[in-house]
């Protein structure tokens, strides 16, 4: 059975359309991505998902329950980290992590417990005591991640885990969301670091628009998508008009030009021998050409 | 709308009221202090200063008269004021009910728990000041002590209200219309420094029947001198009635405030 299934959803916010008529199924013990420009619906998805917000039409089902008809049930068994944090300023981290318990009803005892080992898996062992607003950004961050697990939820959603943190921290944040794949747990994450979600996803989703555009293994993906190297050079009237004497198929991106190929070396010695270009790099694809690819160059609102 | 969503409360509610109380409790020397300074500057700047002129209201010394209404005062202000200013900044600038429902908490849930706590508040304060009257002999033990569990349904009352303001308010600083039009003039007009009966007729039928305080007024004032009419048997009931009233409004305002 599917962790999550979606079928034609859709939500409309007034006139605008979040979200408009997605498929899509996430497995269980697998890292699940929804990648997608700013405004694409992401967030939305991930608040139908855990409940707090309604759909307008369309069927989705979480551990096989109606997230309309059963958001309590749903909600007793996942965790979630929004986009924005949201810790409660008022306590320290200790007492935000079992403050929180309380609202899934777990005891006292047990709740202590696993927040400081919630705290220590997200070594924040030495904050454990002090007002919350005292944390960095990225150890806000951690503690909201340690808070989603307390409940040990069987599915983890996570808006943009990483967003703001230094490389360390997402180092950390990517070793601890490994260990629970490995744990059994379900993980569907968001991100706008398409190096993260190559990393982590078993599969993601592009979605643009309220649509999902592509959906796959990043290996798959970039494979379909992008070929596997990319040529690039400096986008001159010079090289562009070379280009296309030899009929060369290539993109302009503002003041680069890209070629997709799978054979690199033979376009490198061909450019070079006649177009004697001297800036040239050859880089593997990834998923960012493919998303930038399907999703365009152009800035969103 | 099945049973005007009570049926979506649970015991997470007591989640959310133990939350506010931990975070009340965290600064107790703060939070203490009001009840224990506000019935002394009141009662010797208008029951001590001003008594000194007026003497006696009804033939009661004019501290003895104010004394009721000044518990009464501090349950409204500590339950509207918790559940207007203080439950806005927790919904909207912390995102507090965010993360709440994004547990299994209901919405109702939240709600139900933000006007137990704002009742809880009331009650507390009320409890804290009875010692300072009795100290300054304006009150009566131990039928005064009857104050207490009025406090609750007084502060529910107030609480639920508050609720409303802030489920319909657009920002924090509009929250200022609802207590100056409406906290304030009930503040001076519900029998609380004046006797009600010296108001004209209809003035009187108004107050009874629209002023949240000048009811609850009404009955502390039977608390403190021992005076038990039919009149208080109106009074609590109103208290009563119209509290649960607003409490299925506050549900249904905040459900529609919070859904997205
Ligand atoms: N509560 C709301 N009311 C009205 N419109 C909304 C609301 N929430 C989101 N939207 C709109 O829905 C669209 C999708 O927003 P959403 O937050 O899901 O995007 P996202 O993919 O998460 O973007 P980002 O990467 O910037 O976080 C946007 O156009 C946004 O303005
Ligand atoms: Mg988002």
């Amino acid at each position: 059975m599917d962790v999550i299934s979606a079928t034609a959803l859709r939500k409309r916010f007034g006139n605008l359309v979040a979200v408009d008529g997605i498929n899509f199924s996430v497995y269980e013990g697998e890292i699940f991505g929804f990648l997608g420009p700013n405004g694409a619906g992401k967030t939305t998805v991930m608040k139908m998902v855990h409940c707090v917000s309604r759909r307008t039409s369309g069927d989705l089902f979480v551990f096989g329950m109606d997230a309309e008809s059963h958001p309590r049930e749903i909600k007793q068994r996942l965790g979630v980290v929004p986009q924005e944090n949201n810790h409660d300023p008022d306590f320290s981290a200790f007492m935000n992590l079992t403050v929180y318990a309380r609202y899934f009803g777990i005891q006292k005892r047990l709740a202590e417990e696993r927040a400081d080992e919630l705290l220590d898996f997200m070594q924040l062992s030495e904050k454990r005591d002090v007002p919350v607003e005292t944390l960095s950004g990225g150890m806000k961050r951690r503690l909201i991640i340690a808070r989603a697990l307390m409940n040990n939820p069987e599915l983890l959603i996570l808006d943009e885990p990483t967003i703001g943190l230094d490389p360390q921290a997402r180092h950390l944040i990517w070793e601890k969301l490994r260990h629970l794949r490995s744990t059994g747990c379900t993980l569907v994450m968001t991100t706008h670091y398409l190096d993260e979600a190559a990393r982590l996803c078993d599969r993601l989703v592009i979605m643009d628009q309220g649509k999902i555009l592509v959906e796959g293994s990043p290996k798959e993906l970039v494979r379909e998508h992008a070929g596997t190297d990319i040529v690039e050079a400096n986008a001159t009237p010079d090289v562009i008009a070379c280009l296309e004497t030899a009929g060369v198929v290539f993109e302009t991106f503002g003041d680069i030009i890209q070629v997709q190929t799978g054979t690199p070396q033979k376009i490198v010695s061909a450019l070079m021998e006649s177009c004697r270009l001297e800036n040239v790099t050859v880089r593997r694809a990834t998923l960012e050409d493919v998303f930038l690819k399907l999703t365009g160059r152009t800035l969103r609102e | 709308m099945a049973y005007f969503g009570l049926s979506e409360i649970s015991r997470g509610s007591i989640a959310v009221w133990r939350r506010n109380m931990d975070a009340f409790m965290k600064t107790y020397q703060v939070n203490f202090i009001p009840p224990f300074v506000e019935p002394v500057l009141y009662l010797l700047a208008l029951g001590y200063g001003v008594g000194a002129l007026i003497q006696e209201v009804d033939g009661i010394s004019y501290p003895v008269f104010i004394a009721p209404a000044l518990v009464s005062i501090s349950v409204m202000y500590s339950s509207f004021f918790e559940c207007t200013y203080s439950s806005y900044v927790r919904m909207y600038y912390q995102k507090t009910f965010d993360a709440m429902i994004a547990t299994p908490l209901s919405i109702e849930d939240v709600i139900t728990g933000e006007i137990l706590w704002g009742a809880t508040r009331s009650t507390i304060y009320a409890t804290l000041m009875i010692p300072v009257l009795f100290l300054f002999g304006v009150i009566d033990m131990p039928t005064s002590l009857l104050l207490i569990p009025f406090a609750i349904p007084a502060g529910l009352l107030f609480a639920a209200i508050g609720i409303c303001f802030t489920a319909i308010t657009p920002g924090i600083d509009a929250l200022n219309y609802p207590a100056f039009l409406f906290i304030t003039p009930m503040f001076l007009f519900s029998g609380t420094f004046f006797p009600i009966s010296i108001l004209p007729q209809t003035l009187q039928y108004f107050a009874f029947g629209f002023l949240p305080l000048a009811n609850v007024v009404s009955v502390n004032r039977a608390i403190t001198f021992g005076e038990f009419s039919p009149l208080i048997l109106y009074n609590i009931l109103w208290v009563i009635g119209v509290g649960a009233l607003f409490f299925l409004i506050a549900l249904k305002l905040m459900k529609r405030r919070l859904t997205v």
